[in-house]
């Protein structure tokens, strides 16, 4: 992207709210709010995988693990946003330690298995937990209190908490990513050997970064459970991480804007298929609309043939061209 | 003078077969040796055991006094050791500029330590690819941003392992070259590499290995002189 397009695209959410209130469309302020939730879990999931190149494909329990905080305390009566979703990216922050310290002993398809078995524990677990509901999930009265006269409980208010984190956890990964300590984990990326070999703690830098990427996932776990007002244990469930992980490829794994083009586009192309129908297609396909992933899979094996570096990478080498 | 680096009786081995049998090496400060031998003998073994990245299995390892054959490579490297590999392995998806700064430690404290502004002047050719890709440079230019990377560390000793190979004959003059001034500079450097007029002009003393063994060792005056060990030894 060009240096002016980040401030159009953020003049362009943040003036989107005003156009669908004068239009009475809250079901896109809302639509739009969730597709910038799953792009900062994108993101975060985009550090590790793009910019580290460890493919974790237990993202979601770090997600998970901030939804589930988040919910229970507000369950609990404690309503501020300010100790829930602190707590929420503690209690992620603090998984992702355990179980990066683990899994980053290993390499290639053990690290994807030993990151999927993790993942799948914390959803048993949580599918245990009767009190909060347990495989039936957690209905919250409210969403979080963010105080200062601000009401998250409006659709409004919360896009543009959801578009303050999301503005955040991009602008973190960008100066992440262009800081020394990005670059080494990029590097580690590339050639782990070497990398150790120039004198940095391989070990030690990717698990700073797995854990930075799980409090990133806490964040937007916290604002997933507050945008609905319910969690179950499916958003810790391992489809879950296979969702973050298109968004990811489809956006374009190691680039900054990846995370929230995967979402936008994943998102925006289920609720396309699934809500608008188009009558020729129907015609030869009648229940296509039931069937949005088999759309979604097309595209993203699409991508994956003609565009592998995502549309992010595409975007960039239609601009270089 | 006592070494910067010795070694001694270094035994190394992957799995079961064991590929380094008891090797001796000791270099001074300032001074620029080399490992010599055919391809197989060892000479990239003995530069991964001094690294820490194939462990030694037994022999002791001392750097600047210290006790390193059991360190991580990380460490071993921050003790002020730089390898500059076979292959160059530089980072391609990492501008020259990145491959540069990213790493750029004074690991000797020296009072007149590299820069990206003295490694720009040293190679002067890498100075309009700064925003290059690594991987889209040519053999002769990644082998500048792999030896410059190492100078940006500032290391108490450099090891180049095959710095020349697969160049074209000039960029090979120009690599010969900015070791020639390395060492008037002071750099301790261990060389490997299979042009032994070269090194024999440019360095101290030999150490040619033969089957994970030292087969003979030597000063450049000796080695200059007896053109059967290069036959024997070298192949050449």
């Amino acid at each position: 992207m060009g240096r002016a397009a980040p401030w159009i695209v953020l003049a362009l959410a943040l003036t989107f709210p005003l156009a669908m209130q004068a239009e009475h469309q809250t079901y896109y302020l809302s639509f739009a709010s969730r597709i910038f939730i799953y792009a900062l879990a994108a993101t975060s999931l985009n550090l590790i995988l793009g910019y580290g190149g460890m493919i974790s494909f237990g993202h979601a329990a770090f997600v998970g693990t901030g939804a589930y905080v988040s919910s229970i305390l507000l369950s609990e009566g404690v309503a501020s946003a300010w100790i829930g979703w602190p707590a929420a990216v503690a209690a992620s922050s603090l998984a992702a330690l355990v179980i990066g310290a683990v899994s980053l002993r290993t390499r290639g398809v053990y690290f994807i298995m030993i990151t999927l078995a993790f993942a799948q524990m914390v959803f048993f677990l949580v599918n245990s937990m009767k009190a909060y509901g347990g495989d039936e999930g957690l209905s919250l009265r409210e969403r979080a209190s963010l105080g200062l006269g601000v009401d998250l409980g409006s659709d409004f208010a919360f896009y543009y908490a959801a578009l303050a984190a999301l503005a955040a956890g991009l602008y973190g990964l960008h100066r992440l990513a262009h800081s020394r300590f990005g670059r080494v984990i990029q590097a580690i990326r590339e050639n782990e050997e070497r990398a150790e070999a120039i004198g940095f703690p391989v070990y030690r830098c990717k698990l700073v970064c797995f854990v930075i990427a799980g409090a990133a996932g806490g964040l937007a776990g916290a604002l997933l459970a507050s945008h609905g007002k319910y969690v179950n244990p499916n958003v810790l469930h391992w489809t879950q991480s296979g969702t973050l992980m298109m968004m990811v490829i489809m956006g374009g794994a190691g680039r900054l804007w990846g995370g929230v083009i995967g979402a936008a586009a994943l998102l925006g192309l289920e609720d396309l298929i699934a809500n608008h129908r188009v009558d020729w297609l129907a015609a030869i396909f009648p229940n296509y609309q039931q069937h949005a992933s088999l759309g979604v899979g097309t595209v993203l094996l699409a991508i994956v043939l003609f565009a592998p570096q995502g549309i992010a990478g595409m975007l960039a080498r239609k601009k270089h061209a | 003078m006592s070494a910067l680096l010795q070694v001694e009786n270094l035994e190394t081995a992957y799995g079961a077969s064991q590929v380094l049998f008891g090797l001796d090496l000791s270099i001074r400060a300032g001074e620029v040796a080399t490992l010599l031998g055919r391809n197989g003998m060892g000479k990239t073994t003995t530069v991964r055991s001094i690294m820490g990245l194939t462990p030694a299995r037994s022999g002791v390892i001392r750097f600047r006094g210290e006790r390193i054959e059991r360190e991580r490579p990380d460490r071993i490297a921050r003790c002020g050791i730089a390898l500059v590999p076979e292959g160059r392995q530089i980072f391609p998806n990492l501008s020259v500029r990145e491959n540069l700064v990213a790493f750029a430690e004074n690991r000797s404290a020296t009072r007149d330590p590299w820069t990206l502004a003295k490694v720009l002047a040293f190679f002067p050719g890498l100075a309009a690819r700064m925003d290059n890709l690594g991987g889209r440079l040519s053999g002769g230019e990644q082998q500048m941003v792999a030896i410059g990377r190492a100078l940006m560390t500032n290391p108490h000793l450099l090891i180049l392992d095959e710095a020349t190979e697969g160049l074209a004959p000039l960029v090979r003059e120009e690599i010969w070259k900015c070791l020639a001034t390395l060492k008037a500079a002071g750099q301790t450097i261990l060389v490997i590499d299979k042009y032994v007029e070269r090194l024999v002009a440019i360095a101290d003393h030999h150490t040619v290995l033969s089957r994970g063994r030292v087969a003979w060792r030597g000063s450049s005056a000796e080695l200059g002189a007896d053109r059967s060990l290069w036959h024997r030894y070298l192949g050449v």
